[in-house]
């Protein structure tokens, strides 16, 4: 689609605006709508509608696949880690009233912690399985 | 809705099924925004309306966009639905009314959520402190669905990053 100027450009105009959206919905979600399964798929758009336009290549110069694969267990990581951390500081595993003298101020950063490793993994594994399928189409072509 | 919904069983061409389907996602999504879930109708606007559509196109670059006319009669299949709608809708009888404040899912751990979460948690959104806190356990596992999703297609179909690191 390299060839459509108006798609070309209003996507380039469009992309940084979508991955602010999905940053804002990522760290707004205890107070508005959101969270991270959101963010994570509109972030996950964004790259997708640039590997629409662009071409798979350009995208995955961007997010090749191994970094993929790495992101998507960093997140599951990052979520399970939290649970390890409470239970070292003294509390059940996802007990996240521990993590700051406060029990409020622990929930807030154990929240704000598992919601990003809830949003790397999703917006990995939409980037990923898009490219998985892509790639296998423009194989065939060559 | 319910248009879209039988359009895309009587259409055979699957590129309009696709397109058909994103819609129905989106007007699902302002469902939910009228029922004031914004959350799960944000979800659905993103994942529904965005992402599966895009998958499904991708899906059908690699086959046929045409759905196979079916070679064997259609009566047993429609048997099963019609039974199985039936039983549904009995069921629903037995549903408490749209609404009720006496319902068990409002009576059983619903008001301790609404009375503690704001000393508990303090977080406004309450969907947030429930899903990410009070119900941490399962969110973990739905991430795990979702990493063993993203294995496994990538397990399947995809070439994951062998090329990059130089091998076949």
């Amino acid at each position: 689609m390299k060839h459509h100027r108006v798609l070309r450009i209003i996507s380039k105009m469009l992309i940084p605006y979508i991955m602010l959206f999905a940053l804002y919905v990522q760290f707004h979600g205890d107070f508005g709508p959101g969270g991270g399964f959101q963010a994570g798929v509109i972030l996950a758009s964004a790259l997708i509608l640039y590997g629409l336009i662009f071409g798979i290549d350009a995208a995955a110069d961007v997010m090749p696949g191994w970094v993929l694969i790495r992101i998507i267990a960093a997140g599951v990581l990052i979520y399970g880690g939290v649970g390890v951390a409470t239970m070292m500081m003294g509390g059940e595993y996802l007990n996240y009233s521990v993590l700051a003298a406060e029990q409020v101020a622990g929930q807030h950063l154990g929240i704000l912690v598992i919601e990003f490793g809830v949003g790397t993994t999703v917006a990995a594994a939409m980037v990923g399985i898009f490219f998985a399928f892509a790639q296998r189409g423009s194989e065939d072509d060559d | 809705m319910g248009a879209t919904a039988i359009a895309i069983l009587l259409l055979r061409h699957l590129l309009s099924v696709a397109m058909l389907s994103g819609i129905y996602s989106l007007l699902a999504a302002s469902v939910f925004v009228m029922l004031d879930a914004v959350d799960v109708a944000f979800t659905e606007a993103a994942v529904g309306a965005g992402v599966s559509t895009v998958l499904f196109v991708a899906t059908l670059s690699l086959t046929r966009s045409t759905e196979k006319i079916p070679v064997h009669t259609p009566i047993l299949p429609i048997v099963v639905v019609l039974l199985t709608g039936a039983v549904l809708l009995y069921a629903t009888a037995g549903l408490p009314a749209f609404g009720d404040p006496m319902a068990p899912v409002h009576t059983h751990v619903a008001p301790r959520y609404i009375d503690t979460s704001p000393s508990e948690i303090g977080v406004p959104n309450m969907v947030t402190s429930v899903l990410a806190s009070y119900r941490g356990y399962d969110t973990l596992g739905e991430v795990a669905v979702i990493f063993t999703a993203a294995i496994a297609v990538l397990a399947l179909i995809g070439r994951g990053g062998r090329r990059k690191d130089g091998e076949p």
